[in-house]
């Protein structure tokens, strides 16, 4: 299977300066983006195999080979090998979202209204920008002893870890995004009728539309990111708690199934957001 | 064209009027003038004598450091929809349609839904967009921009009509179209305008009166009042000798030169 990576890239000769017809392009970014995954994949198979020894200490004896690791992913979707991770997917993935979803939606309501705020008023900003600015450095990581005394373990400690990071990247993006909308149609709004708290509402929200997006794809990113960390908080059911449960009982390939997985769901979560916005914009140019 | 409903209008007072920045740069002092109910009043001058600031002061956008305005015998505390603006740059949402734009401000004032729609539809009929409802205005062009620019003010139902340089950024022909499409609307609506532009042609062709300002930071003497000239042309041909003579003797109240005080 691995061994096609070789034609492909040959098969694409490099263009002279003629522009080339659009789906011709499309077709080559396509084929572009196979043969590093391939050998990738290639690369992995030969060094299980070779039991090879890698820069870091990596043991790569320690993997499973890529196929073990389709097998695992087929098990954990349907069922094939009857072990304690067959068709789990179907009950960690919905636990897991509900979180990601619970968390990524508290932390857009409190930051797109105090970003806008900030954004807009030097008294507002000079109140929280300190606060802001102290806490966002401190890593989810760090904050994971305290939460565990403070809200201890279960659902709560883990959506909450997720509402903290998805908080910054959204209330930044919404501030730069509040800063920069034009001072004319502020003027237009007013001159229209529009009181100066109507103006947050219909010129700055969506004026800042495009950046409040922006920081919204980047607080789902790092939700689903600070997902396996949220659930090492004592949770039974979820995509993070089974990597560990994996760990525990040394079954490597579950644990690469799991990091897919996620990778996958944090991929879909992003084109569904965008795909709200573009139903809920329809052609409306609030996204760039 | 549909008939526009005869708008409100207001009278303008303006006495005394200065504006000195920030660091005491005098950039206008000692404006009076006194605008009639209903008429059309064009503002000309070099850059930096103070006419837009008189517009913005007008426009309740900046306040000023001397003097007073009153529009309908209210004073003037800040913007209101009893001053539609006209931006030379449009200043459109872009995120509405031209209907949204359009029906903005009518919106804002809690009228029946069905009532917003219906002078949005005439607004929107009189400046000649009803095919481009629907659009927004990235897919329209510059003059396409500022006629719903109009129409957007215009629906308000201002008893003042303020406009920036609103032609400025447009190319010749579409300028001359806007022009004579903003005499109709002014004779239908009869609503007080006043018309900031460099264009001396463009403000004997469309005002009752000309308001020449001189003078400006650079000059040394805080921009003012130079001139009121009356246009007393029946016919406003622009290539009339009679026209032309109107042009010359204010492109010469223009020019005055200030001795550096």
């Amino acid at each position: 299977m691995t061994t096609t990576a070789v034609p492909v890239s040959a098969a694409v000769p490099t263009a002279p300066a003629a522009p080339r017809p659009k789906r011709n392009g499309r077709l080559r970014t396509v084929l572009l983006g196979l043969p590093v995954p391939l050998l990738f994949l290639l690369l992995w198979h030969l060094g299980r195999e070779g039991k090879w020894e890698l820069p870091f200490g990596i043991r790569m004896g320690f993997l499973p080979y890529p196929a073990d690791v389709a097998g695992g992913l087929v098990n954990y979707v349907a069922g094939t090998r009857d072990n304690a991770f067959s068709s789990l997917l179907w009950e960690d993935l919905p636990a897991s979202a509900l979180r990601v979803f619970s968390g990524f939606a508290l932390a857009t309501a409190i930051a797109v209204p105090l970003g806008v705020l900030m954004g807009r008023s030097t008294t507002i900003n000079a109140l929280f920008d300190p606060m802001i600015n102290l806490f966002r450095p401190i890593p989810a990581t760090a904050w994971v002893p305290l939460v565990a005394l403070l809200i201890g373990y279960g659902d709560q400690a883990s959506i909450f870890l997720i509402t903290l990071s998805a908080f910054f990247p959204i209330v930044l993006g919404t501030i730069s995004g509040a800063r920069q909308v034009p001072e004319r149609l502020l003027e237009a709004a007013r001159m229209l009728g529009t009181s100066g708290a109507g103006t947050l509402l219909r010129v700055v929200l969506p004026a800042a539309a495009p950046a409040i997006v922006n920081g919204m794809r980047v607080g789902l990113g790092l939700s689903w990111v600070i997902l396996v960390l949220s659930e090492t908080t004592g949770v039974s059911t979820g995509l993070g708690s089974t990597i560990f449960l994996a760990r525990d009982v040394v079954q490597t390939d579950q644990i690469v199934v799991g990091m897919i997985c996620i990778a996958v769901a944090g991929f879909l979560s992003d084109r569904l957001l965008m795909g709200v916005f573009r139903v809920l914009f329809r052609d409306r140019p609030l996204i760039k | 064209m549909d008939h526009l409903t005869a708008g409100r209008t207001a009278d303008v007072r303006i006495s005394g009027l200065g504006k000195t920045y920030d660091g005491g740069v005098a950039a206008m002092a000692d404006v009076d003038l006194t605008i009639a109910s209903g008429e059309f009043v064009a503002v000309v001058g070099a850059s930096g004598c103070g006419k837009s600031t008189l517009l913005r002061i007008l426009a309740g956008f900046e306040r000023p450091t001397a003097g007073s305005v009153e529009v309908g015998g209210t004073p003037v505390t800040g913007p209101g929809p009893d001053r539609g603006v006209v931006f030379q740059d449009y200043g459109l949402f872009p995120w509405l349609s031209v209907r949204e734009n359009v029906a903005y401000g009518p919106s804002r004032k809690k009228l029946p839904k069905a009532e917003v729609a219906a002078v949005t539809d005439r607004f929107i009929a009189a400046v000649g967009l009803t095919r481009f409802a629907g659009k927004y205005p990235a897919q329209l062009s510059g003059g396409m921009q500022q006629r719903v620019a109009i129409a957007r003010v215009l629906a308000n139902d201002p008893s003042l009509l303020l406009m920036d340089e609103p032609f400025g950024a447009l190319d010749a022909l579409t300028r001359t179209d806007l022009q004579a499409e903003l005499k109709r609307i002014h004779v239908e609506t009869r609503t007080t305008v006043v018309f900031v532009t460099h264009s001396i042609e463009e403000a004997v062709y469309l005002a009752d009166r000309v308001v020449v300002m001189t003078g400006g930071a650079s000059h040394g003497v805080p921009g003012h009042v130079q001139a009121v000239v009356p246009v007393d042309l029946a016919d406003r041909d622009v290539t009339s000798p009679a026209f032309n003579e109107v042009k010359r003797q204010i492109a010469a109240l223009v020019h005055t030169v200030h001795a550096p005080v």
